[in-house]
């Protein structure tokens, strides 16, 4: 767990070391505070709910640029090889950069938390929603974090990775608005595997374990496949 | 120390390295030469547990690599070819992060650091970004990466390549001051590196070791003969080489052209059984010719390496 520690610590900084943390910072809040207040005062309801479903589609092109380099660039220049050589595992590595990757998202969702407070003086806000939506963005930015790690684990070229991952994430986002595609008796599987299904159950404030189950998943899933593509390269 | 038994690495259908078998005494200095492509990378990244080998294995001290990897991580620092060290990363932040991963205590790390940067001359350039270093500079921070926890044994892969002559010259000079305590392993394609710092020199080619020994064994093995150069001042080809000829174990006398027309230079080969160098000398002596030059040519790494490394 020390390891874990150390990596992360090395990862997150990194992000604020160089200008990734900060363009990426930027540019999120730009887009949905836009998104956000551009229609906010249309709707004339005092809620964040329209903000929270920005989140999956911004998340899906958002966190791939967050995680593409934290294999890629290790492949790259071949840092993969001091770090390995070193007393870690390959779960300590993957888990220290998982983190870093989530503490990332966190960090970017950090300041719209003004949003709320903004809204929440020009009306009765309900609280709830608001805290199940941040825990849910919590939840899918692992989800994709994990993804995003699996396709820098994919290549040694980050516009690579970052492309893969972004398509990925926008799969699984788009693909409950896809059914009409599929035969009837595949619905209720595919409906299942839209991470945006899983978040907007969440986002309502409702804390289902199978949302929560999904997610875990889909880390689970994207942290495997990253360890078998590792596995592969040597 | 290090036990390596019927190594062998597979990559897909490519043999790389094929039944290795080697024994590494406490405090050698042993070199690994092979020409480009012969399994030396792949021979030091399994012994630092970088990957495993396809069948055989590694002992270190009581660790086996298959199931201790971690325990044989502690023990070992490691140079990779080139240094990859992460660029965007200031020196001094590379070597926190490097004594945190390895568990220096933190009360102890600062002093682990200054030591570190004496050893390896790195005082001015601590914050520095890794980037904006020349290679001989990241070559020496990946030798203090290598080095931070004081491990037994070090492997360096071709620790030398790409420096300029200065560089090279310093980067022998560090490995030389921690080789007196530690055990080295380095790999490298430069005979003459070699010869300068190692105690013994395996050579592998096609992932098969072909020699094994000092660097004075190994020249003595093989069947070579002695070359011994003279230039004399005005005397007469034909009587020298009658004179020469005379004296039993010269094989071959030949005549080599200088620019000096008054020069007369020979190079003798001799039988590599006796020293000759006494007789030739004596009957120089009584003639009376006047030498200008006798030099015994030291039978080169560089043959004993072309001959055992040469295609077929």
């Amino acid at each position: 767990m020390r390891q874990v520690t150390h990596i992360f610590n090395k990862e997150f900084k990194d992000y604020f070391i160089s200008p990734i943390a900060y363009i990426v910072i930027s540019v999120f809040l730009l887009v949905t505070g836009w998104l956000f207040f551009s229609t906010f005062f249309l709707y004339n309801q005092v809620t964040l709910r329209n903000f929270f479903s920005l989140l999956p589609l911004i998340f899906s092109f958002v966190i791939p640029a967050i995680t593409m380099r934290l294999f890629s660039e290790e492949l790259n220049i071949g840092s993969y090889e001091i770090l390995l050589t070193m007393p870690v595992t390959f779960k300590d590595v993957i888990l220290g950069k998982l983190l870093a990757g989530v503490a990332m998202v966190a960090a970017m969702l950090l300041p719209t938390v003004a949003y709320a407070i903004t809204v929440a003086f020009l009306g009765e806000l309900d609280w709830g929603p608001v805290i199940g939506g941040y825990i849910g963005a919590i939840l899918m930015g692992s989800a994709y974090t994990a993804i995003g790690l699996f396709a820098s684990s994919l290549t040694r070229n980050q516009i690579i990775a970052f492309i893969v991952g972004m398509a990925i994430c926008f799969s699984l986002t788009l693909i409950d608005k896809m059914l009409f595609l599929f035969p009837g008796s595949f619905l209720g599987v595919i409906g299942y595997l839209g991470a945006d299904f899983h978040f907007q159950n969440i986002s309502k404030g409702i804390i289902d374990s199978r949302d929560i189950i999904y997610f875990l998943s889909v880390v689970f899933i994207g942290l495997y496949g990253a360890h078998l593509a590792m596995q592969e390269k040597e | 120390m290090i036990r390596v038994e019927n190594l062998t690495k597979y990559y897909n259908e490519f043999c790389a390295v094929d039944q290795i078998n080697l024994h590494i005494r406490k405090g050698e200095i042993l070199g690994l030469l092979g020409p480009n492509g012969a399994g030396k990378t792949t021979v030091l990244r399994m012994l630092t547990g970088f990957f495993l080998p396809t069948s055989g294995d590694i002992h270190i001290k009581e660790y086996s690599i298959r199931e201790d990897s971690l325990d044989i991580k502690r023990l070992l620092g490691y140079l990779p070819e080139s240094a990859p060290l992460y660029h965007s990363m200031l020196v001094y932040d590379y070597l926190d992060y490097v004594a945190n991963i390895r568990g220096i205590r933190p009360d102890k790390k600062i002093s682990r650091l200054r030591k570190l940067s004496e050893l390896c001359g790195l005082s001015g350039i601590m914050h520095r970004p890794i980037s904006e270093l020349s290679k001989g500079l990241k070559q020496r921070v990946g030798i203090a990466h290598a080095m931070m926890s004081d491990p037994e044994i070090l492997i360096l892969d071709e620790p030398t390549s790409g420096l300029d002559p200065n560089q090279i010259v310093e980067i022998r000079e560090i490995i030389r001051r921690i080789g007196k305590e530690k055990t080295i392993i380095l790999s490298t394609h430069i005979l003459s590196e070699a010869e300068a710092t190692c105690d013994r020199v395996v050579i592998i080619n096609k992932g098969k070791i072909v020699a094994d020994g000092s660097t004075e064994s190994l020249k003595l093995t093989g069947n070579r003969d002695n070359v011994i150069n003279i230039s004399l001042l005005n005397a007469d080809e034909n009587e020298v080489k009658k004179e020469f000829d005379s004296i039993d174990g010269i094989k071959e006398i030949s005549t080599v052209n200088t620019d000096d027309p008054e020069m007369l230079s020979l190079r003798l080969t001799c039988r590599s059984t006796d020293d000759l160098r006494r007789s030739i000398y004596r009957r120089i002596k009584l003639k009376d010719w006047i030498l200008m030059e006798f030099h015994q040519e030291r039978k080169s790494l560089e043959n004993i390496f072309r001959e055992l490394t040469k295609e077929n």
